[in-house]
């Protein structure tokens, strides 16, 4: 780098470019956060969707699964399950119900996790109001 | 050689905790992939998400034993001063081992719903978040750890000669201790969690991290070439300012389509998209020191592992995040295997690759050697290649299934399912799987390196 280009100069750089790089993402958070209540669907957060959340974070889902794109790439998408599954919750519910405790020989399958009747309620819930936060029209399609 | 201080060699048993977590890390590379297409393996005894969580977590605990490991050697030859605390740097070094060992374990041999309980996860739930799936007690444990560390570095720091690279280093500790404790807020509101999950996962990696590589990568560049730290110190400055300018806005390109509003989806395109400057600085800077170097250092694997970082970094964090960062194109490849591709090539490029230039270049002095004997250095540059060519396959392979992917399940007319559109592109998982054991090989080879050649060293070196 050339001699008049100094160390002050880039140290001023960093130190401007750092401080106004990281107020202008707070401002600009600031800002999402007053807009998020219309896109987020929050006033249909129930206590079932709150126990769903915390079913979900209990048994690591996000361990296989992807939420809205972000999780592991092992299996299906799960934001839009609910439509997926002919908006029904009792449709998750039994699929879930319904794994086989020792797998499927030579195939991924979803462990069983022995939910109550209660936390599927509230993981299918959880996922239905999921598949109602305004997106900006992810996934592209219904697989996800 | 001898080392400057002698507290420099708290570092050693940081850098022998690092490789061992890392081998670990692998094995459980290994299982995953083996599960990507032998659906069934281990199952139900390790399943997937286990598996991952012990991948993922160990490459997190390694890196920051590295991280560690890397500030207490540089910061005392850095400083002209013995370390603040080298009793303080052992304690916390067994506390986070101790810590670190007892949550793998936990995640092995508990049910993961079982854990949460155990550990309280219904007083403060904090679990089951990608990347930060330890239990409550564990992150309150790190916190501790990590503070304990910035203060002991940080009075060694500020009560010794300030550089640029010991205080830029010390400003990427504080801002990874900062932004960590964004992993104690957990809204039941999913969209909201996302939001602040980016401030821990996105400003580490893609912010504040990138400050403790750049002084890592100086510091090394410095003794290997010998250039005018004036130079090497103005380097540091004008890339960690591109990191900061376009990686901190550039947190945007997560926010295109978790809920969040449409605007990000231009931020997050622009700045995200300007990423690779500060790691194409990075490779030029390197590059270029090594070209202008005032003297031939013995340790020829350091360099190779600097310009390695360097030019892997680049790569992988530079050219496959700027690859699917525009919201048009994330719009496809969002939460798909191209995610996985990036994520391995950078990680293993910017942060694996700094740690073990770091350890290549301090380990022989902390053992009484300018730099380690010709055989060891030998198989450094085995494993170099072995690992570099082993990551750059796995990426490969992940790109092409990525691709495949994308297209068959979000692009073709008849979208097929996300289980029939793994089974059709199950060749990628097998080759990635192969090129998973040649990378395992340069693993072992870097871990044969520090005990082949020591016995003939220890002859001829009369500094020890």
């Amino acid at each position: 780098m050339s001699e008049r280009f100094t160390k002050s100069m880039a140290r001023n750089i960093f130190l401007g470019g750092g401080v106004f790089s990281l107020l202008l993402f707070f401002s600009l958070s600031y800002h999402t956060l007053g807009v998020l209540p219309e896109r987020d669907n929050r006033h249909n957060i129930t206590a079932e969707v709150a126990l769903g959340k915390k079913v979900w974070e209990d048994n690591n889902c996000v361990g296989c699964h992807t939420i809205l794109g972000e999780g592991a790439y092992f299996a299906p998408e799960l934001g839009n399950v609910y439509t997926r599954f002919g908006n029904s919750t009792e449709a998750i519910i039994g699929f879930i119900e319904s794994r086989p405790a020792e797998g499927v020989p030579g195939r991924r399958s979803m462990p069983q996790f022995n939910l109550t009747r209660e936390e599927l309620v509230g993981m299918a819930e959880f996922l239905k109001w999921t598949s109602e936060i305004d997106t900006n029209d992810w996934p592209p399609n219904i697989e996800g | 050689m001898m080392m400057k201080y002698e507290s420099q060699a708290v570092a050693k048993p940081y850098f022998i905790a690092a490789i061992a977590l890392f081998v670990g890390q692998v094995l459980f590379g290994l299982i995953l992939a083996t599960q990507y297409v032998v659906g069934d393996f281990l199952f139900p005894e390790i399943p997937f998400n286990v598996a991952r969580m012990v991948h993922t977590n160990l490459l997190i605990v390694w890196l920051l034993f590295g991280f560690m490991g890397a500030s207490y050697f540089l910061v005392p030859e850095e400083s002209e001063r013995e370390l603040y605390s080298p009793k303080l740097a052992m304690i916390l070094f067994w506390t986070f081992l101790t810590a670190g060992v007892l949550t793998i374990l936990g995640y092995l041999l508990v049910p993961y719903a079982g854990l949460a309980a155990m550990t309280g996860n219904d007083i403060w739930p904090t679990m089951g978040r990608e990347f930060l799936e330890q239990p409550t007690i564990t992150k309150i444990g790190i916190v501790i750890v990590v503070l304990g560390f910035i203060f002991n570095i940080g009075m060694t720091v500020l009560t010794g000669r300030k550089t640029v690279i010991s205080v830029v280093l010390l400003t990427g500790l504080v801002g990874l201790a900062l932004f960590f404790l964004f992993a104690f807020y957990n809204p039941v509101n999913l969209v909201l969690d996302k939001f602040f999950w980016w401030w821990v996962i996105h400003l580490w990696v893609e912010g504040v991290w990138e400050l403790i590589m750049g002084a890592i990568l100086a510091f090394v560049l410095i003794k290997v070439t010998g250039v005018d730290r004036e130079v090497i110190e103005k380097w540091l400055y004008v890339i960690i300012a591109m990191a900061l300018i376009t990686g901190v806005i550039g947190t945007g390109h997560h926010y295109f389509y978790i809920g969040t509003p449409e605007y990000w989806l231009w931020l997050g395109s622009i700045f995200s998209a300007l990423e690779p400057i500060p790691f194409f600085m990075m490779a030029l800077f390197a590059f270029n020191m090594v070209s202008r170097r005032r003297r031939d250092h013995p340790n020829k694997a350091a360099v190779l592992w600097a310009l390695g970082t360097a030019v892997l970094a680049f790569l992988g964090a530079g050219v496959w995040g700027f690859m699917h960062t525009l919201a048009p194109v994330n719009y496809y490849t969002h939460g798909s295997q191209i995610t996985s591709a990036h994520g391995h090539l950078a990680f293993f490029g910017a942060y694996a690759l700094i740690v073990i230039t770091i350890i290549s270049y301090a380990m022989p002095i902390i053992r009484g050697q300018v730099a380690a004997p010709e055989i060891t250095q030998r198989f450094e540059k085995w494993s170099f290649w072995l690992m570099a060519s082993g990551m750059v396959t796995i990426t490969l392979a992940l790109t092409g299934a990525g691709v495949l992917q994308v297209w068959l399940q979000r692009m073709a007319e008849e979208p097929m399912s996300f289980m029939a559109t793994q089974e059709s592109i199950a060749f990628f998982y097998w080759l990635r799987l192969a090129a998973g054991f040649v990378f395992t090989i340069g693993l072992l080879v870097y871990v044969a390196s520090f005990f082949v050649g020591q016995k003939e060293s220890r002859s001829t070196t009369v500094s020890e």
